[in-house]
């Protein structure tokens, strides 16, 4: 069911672990719906990100994107950041199935809200950047029924 | 080839090979149409009766009471929509539990919505047994039918199915029970438990796919389901899947000859696995009654970890199990059997469910336990809730 990078990115997950002393950290998700992500920054005095760690509970295709997104962030300036959506989260991993794309949606929210977390304990403003839902699951279609 | 260790037993079985014999010259040679009247195919009709006779022999029930249909699913939807149309002008209230199987549950939803049916949805304890004084409190004088799967497929619970078919008998009420997972696997007699209805599989008990049947009890008016021909005394059109049938006599057959020896091996492994899983791995716990349930059931929550991603793990190592997580039902909640038993959504997302068979050697349980051990301390040490408590824990 899943991509071959998925699998890589799931039996192989770059930047496990956690940043001691995090320029920001940012956890979403709920335990209820299944999965959780914390993704830690290390970010330098030119807003650039040295260092994403990542931390999730959650199926393969949740551990799978939290792994690309960190990939994708890593070395970037804070604004580059802001353009990993969850669309490029799962080109990056060459797609995923349609029940788990809320998945790259949860990995992009991760990422804003350690950047979130950054500018406020830094005093600063990122543009285009919101304060992040803090269940992304919010607002979510109830199942069709079926008769 | 990469080894394989099944452990999805309750998802279903290997057809056993003298299943496959027997069930063979029913597709190339006696390929005849029971209801023909030629010759030839009286060969199959003889088969359809033998197999009947089998199955109502290993449940003490009469050969006219055993109907087959294509499974279980088509089976508990018979029981159900039939009884219930047959019998609303006396009333319209069925009682089933929080914990029965989708085919129960779905059907029972349908009746609510499409056709007037009240349902009560019974409880059930931490271990998922039923509350009898619970059952006994939801009967009203415009109850129908009770229905109580006799053994659950995910945590494995058997329940107290004569004392519930007691209750039914006592206050005039139709009992139907899906025994799916049981029949076969643990001894059942509708005369001594007082079943009206039973519901049951093939491929569950090392039998075909797309073969069940549906006991109904002499007397009952639950009339036909599926229209057309005259099979199976006018209550289920259709011809015959005579191949399956004679698969699925075959596989009684064997199933009841071999229980007693089978199942006490088989328990005798359950056990073995439950007891170094639940003390080798920190943070777990059984689900289900440990004592009584079903011989091949194991069902276990493993904490800050969440099933897909065990299971995917475990299926790279060759062993194939199953979960209850969100992830593997289609939907965001974890199993409506786990929540039913109280346990948290967190809890109910890392459980994973083992269901041996008679040929799951000590091997490979020891095997299993090791892949255990190691995936699941990988998979914690990414777990931001396992982080959480152990940081918690260390203040």
């Amino acid at each position: 069911m899943y991509s071959d990078k998925v699998m890589d990115h799931f039996q192989n997950p770059r930047n496990v672990g956690e940043i001691e002393n995090p320029s920001g950290v940012g956890t979403v998700g709920n335990a209820k719906c299944g999965d959780i992500m914390r993704i830690y920054l290390d970010i330098d005095d030119n807003q650039v990100i040295r260092d994403c760690k990542f931390k999730t509970f959650g199926c393969g295709a949740a551990v799978a994107t939290s792994s690309m997104a960190t990939e994708l962030v890593k070395g970037k300036t804070i604004q580059e950041a802001m353009e990993v959506t969850n669309k490029a989260v799962m080109d990056a991993l060459d797609g995923l199935p349609p029940v788990k794309v809320h998945c790259s949606l949860l990995a992009e929210e991760a990422i804003h809200a350690a950047l979130w977390n950054y500018a406020e304990t830094h005093n600063i403003r990122i543009e285009g950047l919101t304060k992040p839902k803090s269940d992304i699951h919010e607002g979510e279609d109830e199942e069709e029924e079926e008769y | 080839m990469k080894k394989l260790i099944y452990l999805d037993n309750a998802a279903t079985t290997k057809t056993a090979p003298e299943v496959v014999e027997a069930m063979l010259p029913y597709f190339t040679e006696n390929y005849g149409n029971p209801s023909s009247v030629y010759e030839f195919a009286s060969v199959s009709k003889k088969a359809v009766t033998d197999a009947r006779e089998t199955i109502a022999s290993v449940l003490g029930a009469k050969t006219n009471e055993i109907y087959f249909t294509a499974g279980g699913s088509e089976a508990d939807n018979w029981a159900l929509k039939a009884t219930y149309e047959a019998y609303k002008s006396k009333g319209n209230h069925i009682i089933t539990t929080k914990i029965e199987h989708h085919a129960i549950l779905h059907t029972c939803e349908y009746l609510e919505k499409q056709r007037g049916a009240r349902v009560t949805y019974l409880d059930v304890d931490e271990n998922g047994v039923v509350k009898l004084e619970e059952l006994e409190k939801a009967i009203t004088p415009e109850t129908i039918l009770i229905s109580v799967m006799f053994a659950n497929n995910e945590i494995g619970t058997i329940q107290p199915i004569k004392e519930i078919g007691m209750i039914a008998k006592e206050h005039d009420i139709l009992f139907h029970t899906d025994a799916v997972q049981a029949f076969g696997q643990v001894p059942i007699n509708v005369e001594e438990y007082h079943i009206d209805m039973l519901s049951s599989s093939g491929h569950k008990i090392n039998g075909p796919k797309g073969i069940g049947f549906l006991y109904i009890r002499k007397g009952v008016k639950s009339r036909s389901f599926i229209h057309g021909g005259a099979q199976e005394r006018k209550r289920r059109a259709g011809t015959e899947n005579v191949p399956g049938i004679v698969g699925y006599g075959c596989a009684a057959k064997r199933a009841v000859e071999t229980m007693e020896k089978r199942t006490a091996k088989e328990i005798e492994m359950r056990d073995y696995l439950i007891k170094r899983i639940t003390t080798e791995v920190p943070y777990t716990r059984l689900n289900g009654d440990p004592v009584k349930r079903l011989p091949n059931n194991i069902n276990i929550s493993f904490q800050f970890i969440e099933g897909e991603s065990l299971l995917i793990m475990l299926d790279m190592d060759g062993i194939c199990a199953s979960s209850g997580s969100a992830c593997t039902s289609g939907s965001l909640d974890p199993s409506h059997v786990l929540l039913a038993i109280g346990l948290p959504h967190e809890i109910a997302h890392g459980s994973l469910r083992l269901t041996i068979s008679e040929e799951t050697t000590k091997e490979d349980a020891d095997y299993v336990v090791e892949r255990i051990k190691k995936i699941v301390e990988h998979l914690r040490s990414m777990s931001p809730l396992y982080e959480d408590f152990m940081k918690k824990s260390e203040k």
